[in-house]
């Protein structure tokens, strides 16, 4: 337990916080705890969590990733043609060509970066108007409903009767918790992940070290890519259907979550758990505004004001902030 | 990864290196320097900024190659082209000043950080302490495995450093100026680490500018002047005035330079100021074109007591009296405004803004001095200012719209200076100006620091060097624990005594 709170500060503070959002909520609403309720709550928020440790990998590299939900939605729409094409495809290709295209995507970011010596931030920034470009440009922002029948297909894993409805948890849940296994072995357990960290950390000293930079680069962003692709896959398979710009914006929620759930701009720090906890919190805060019969109009408003006092918060000394002020003479 | 040091009952050198020139552009950095290392040996390399020290370094672990007819020899066995791989493999190590560690990572993976280089494979962190464990041991220290590098202070992260060598089989080490930001009792826990390392057949090479620990820790010390070698010398029975007049071919004989100046009207007054956990009951009076050394250890209260006297914390009791009347500073800027400088000890953080030019860094404190008609910023009174404090302290530079950053730690520290003395102060507080700064620069600042005295500044100089006060003050007071436990008058004293009681 202390070293968990020695090695993961911002998690256990981030833990502490949910805990207590969570009492509050189970107490003031009776609909939150209820097995529909939460099953739900972790259904609609699969994908981000898909999308956060991917981006938890650019971050921790000392990058970071804007066009990463406008190349989901390219590739649900390439995928569309593609599983067409194929004469309808099915989830093992749909995992493989969608993850492909992704990491594809993402490896032009890295390209570029790593080419150019362009900053991560610029690079992306225009990758993710170049994306929303061309596929606003070859769609002429149609919407697809035409989408292969075991891709539109709800896949239920688990369900149980309750009192007030169905709870049920669906593939995208699954796929995020392998999504989360991987992500971790690949950061936490392999010689790859170690050098990733130590390049977001430091960069020069990742470079004496003899790290190749350029395959920091593609892994960090081609995993990002991957796990965008991913995403994409699972997020049209809950929805039904591809929307050229559904996506857009959704970069931004979930960096928000990967920074609250203890990742640094600027790279060496962050945790696959951060990631999960951070889109929860951010899940869970929207989630109880609704059930209290909160304006929907307010929620971002309150999100932001969420996510300010926690990330003021994880870089205060609580421990120091709450010790008695040293007496005056 | 981490075995005894190979064995070392082949005595005969670790490096052996004849010959050796290069040139880049074709003005030669080297021309035909020797260089030769014991093993085990503490060997020390000398020279001032620019002759060719690092060049030789580089020349070692195989990142310059030397031209043609240099002989190499890595522990007996002659190179004729060297890369870092090779260099590496025969168990060449740097640490350079920057350390190259991650402060995000904790100890033990740093120390084991090489153990994780090359190809894809599983790591297990309970290895990596096993290893880290090991190198610690094998340098009789011990360190917190899981704390955070950035948490730890920079004396131990040099013996994560020196820990990381040993972990990738090190046989010979360089150490670029280890302990530049070092206290004294921290840079004896490093010498001690040093000794160990050679006792277990390591040889270690020293960069440094501190020329008594140089001379206490090595066995022979190799001295560069412009590129070539003077020559290589038994450290027993060699002087710090001497080894200075080898680096540089000039004389240093520098005479005690203290006056008695506490006839001259009282500047500065601080009547039992106390800060909780910092400093307590110190009193004292500067006076006007007085230098007031100010000595003791790190942790004595010596930078606290200057951050206060520069309004960056206030004092919990006591008062500071400025001309006669009591100065209430609640910030730096009301310092500045009464007329108090303070020239930080981390120059290269705090003191500058490395990538803005020389002009930018000197005019900073002075903003609104230099702006004309609707406060904006006039070219030509920033250029008059500039050019007047760079010609005041001989700063050497190529033009004032340089970067900081391409000049000599010297000339930074010039630079610093000018910035302080354009805010036209009646106090100078110097916090360690000359950490980082070689031998022939030393003295350049110290006859700068000596004719602003003259002119009537009055200067407050902290440093934990007893030899720079006692050579450079009119008066010093020796700080421990907080408190300030004695006064000495240079001209009464010795720098034995003097260390004597600073050190005890």
């Amino acid at each position: 337990m202390r070293s968990f709170l020695r090695a993961y500060p911002a998690e256990a503070k981030l833990l502490a916080v949910l805990i207590l959002l969570f009492t509050v909520l189970s107490v003031a609403s009776d609909s939150f705890l209820t097995l529909v309720n939460l099953s739900s709550l972790l259904n609609n928020n699969a994908v981000n969590v898909i999308w956060a440790v991917g981006l938890l990998v650019v971050l921790i590299a000392g990058g970071i990733d804007i066009s990463f939900a406008v190349a989901a939605s390219v590739v649900q729409y390439v995928c569309v043609y593609a599983f067409a094409a194929m004469g309808g495809g099915g989830w093992m290709s749909g995992f493989i060509i969608a993850g492909a295209i992704g990491a594809g995507l993402g490896l032009i970011n890295a390209f570029l970066i790593q080419r150019f010596r362009i900053v991560s931030i610029v690079v992306t920034i225009s990758t993710f108007n170049v994306f929303f470009g061309l596929l606003m440009f070859f769609s002429s922002g149609r919407f697809l409903y035409n989408l292969p029948g075991w891709w539109s297909k709800r896949v239920i894993l688990w369900e149980y009767k309750t009192a007030t409805g169905w709870a049920e948890i669906i593939l995208p849940v699954a796929v995020m918790a392998v999504a989360m296994l991987a992500t971790w072995a690949l950061i936490q357990r392999t010689s790859t992940g170690r050098q990733l960290y130590a390049f977001g950390d430091n960069p020069e000293g990742a470079r004496r070290a003899g790290i190749n930079i350029g395959l920091m680069q593609a892994i960090a962003f081609g995993w990002c890519g991957m796990m965008a692709g991913i995403g994409g896959l699972m997020q049209a398979n809950i929805v039904k259907e591809v929307v050229p710009n559904a996506l857009i914006g959704r970069e931004l929620d979930v960096l928000a979550a990967v920074v609250l759930g203890g990742a640094r701009l600027g790279g060496g720090r962050g945790s696959v758990l951060g990631c999960f906890l951070g889109v929860l919190l951010v899940a869970m805060t929207q989630n109880g505004l609704n059930l209290l019969g909160v304006s929907p109009y307010a929620f971002k408003m309150v999100v932001g004001v969420i996510i300010l006092i926690a990330i003021s918060l994880s870089n205060v000394d609580l421990a120091a902030m709450l010790a008695p002020k040293r007496a005056e003479r | 990864m981490v075995q005894e040091a190979p064995v070392t009952t082949i005595s005969g050198p670790a490096l052996k290196f004849g010959g050796i020139s290069i040139a880049f552009g074709g003005v030669p950095a080297l021309q035909g320097v020797d260089f030769e290392v014991s093993r085990g040996e503490v060997h020390c390399l000398a020279g001032e900024n620019g002759s060719g020290k690092s060049t030789l370094i580089k020349i070692i672990t195989g990142v310059y190659q030397p031209s043609p007819g240099a002989r190499m020899e890595y522990f007996g066995t002659a190179e004729a082209a060297v890369s870092p791989a090779v260099a590496r493999r025969h168990g060449i190590a740097v640490i350079w000043q920057d350390l190259a560690l991650f402060p995000e990572m904790t100890v033990a993976e740093n120390i084991a950080f090489d153990t994780v280089l090359g190809g894809f494979r599983w790591v297990r962190h309970g290895r990596m302490r096993e290893v880290a464990e090991a190198a610690l041991a094998q340098l009789d220290v011990r360190l917190d495995l899981e704390a955070r590098l950035g948490t730890l202070p920079i004396a131990e992260r040099q013996v994560v450093a020196i820990a990381r060598a040993l972990v990738s089989d090190a046989r010979l080490i360089f150490m670029d100026e280890p302990t530049a930001s070092l206290t004294q009792a921290e840079t004896d826990a490093l010498l001690a680490v040093v000794r160990t390392l050679s006792a277990r057949g390591v040889a270690v090479v020293f960069v440094s500018h501190r020329l008594a620990e140089v001379l206490e820790i090595s066995s022979r010390v190799t001295v560069l002047r412009d590129g070539r070698l003077v020559g290589i010398y038994p450290t027993a029975g060699m002087s710090q005035s001497r080894l200075t007049e080898l680096m540089t071919g000039k004389q240093f004989d520098q005479p005690v330079a203290a006056r008695d100046m506490t006839a001259a009207p009282v500047v500065l007054q601080v009547d039992g100021l106390s800060r909780r956990g910092e400093y307590a009951d110190v009193s004292f009076r500067l006076h006007k074109g007085e230098v007031l050394g100010l000595t003791g250890l790190i942790g004595a209260g010596r930078t606290e007591l200057g951050h206060t006297l520069f309004g960056m914390t206030r004092a919990d009791s006591g008062r500071i009296v400025l001309d006669g009347a009591d100065l209430h500073l609640r910030s730096n800027r009301d310092a500045v405004a009464a007329g108090i400088a303070y020239v930080s000890e981390d120059r290269l953080a705090l003191g500058l803004v490395q990538a803005q030019s020389i002009a930018d860094n000197t005019v900073m404190p002075v903003l609104r001095r230099i702006s004309g008609a609707l406060g904006l910023l006039s070219g030509a009174k920033k250029a008059d200012l500039v050019a007047h404090w760079i010609q005041e302290l001989a700063v050497k530079i190529g033009a004032p719209g340089d970067a900081v950053s391409t000049l000599s730690g010297g000339n930074q520290q010039r630079v610093v200076l000018a910035k302080w003395l354009a805010t036209e102060p009646r106090v100078l507080i110097l916090d360690s100006p000359t950490v980082g700064v070689d031998v022939g620069a030393r003295a350049g600042i110290f006859r700068i620091v000596r004719a602003l005295a003259e002119q009537g500044l009055a200067i407050i100089l902290i440093s934990d060097e007893v030899t720079e006060v006692q050579m450079n003050a009119d008066r010093i007071l020796h700080m421990a624990a907080g408190r300030i436990v004695a006064e000495y008058d240079p001209r009464q004293t010795t720098i034995a005594a003097l260390e004597g009681a600073v050190y005890a």
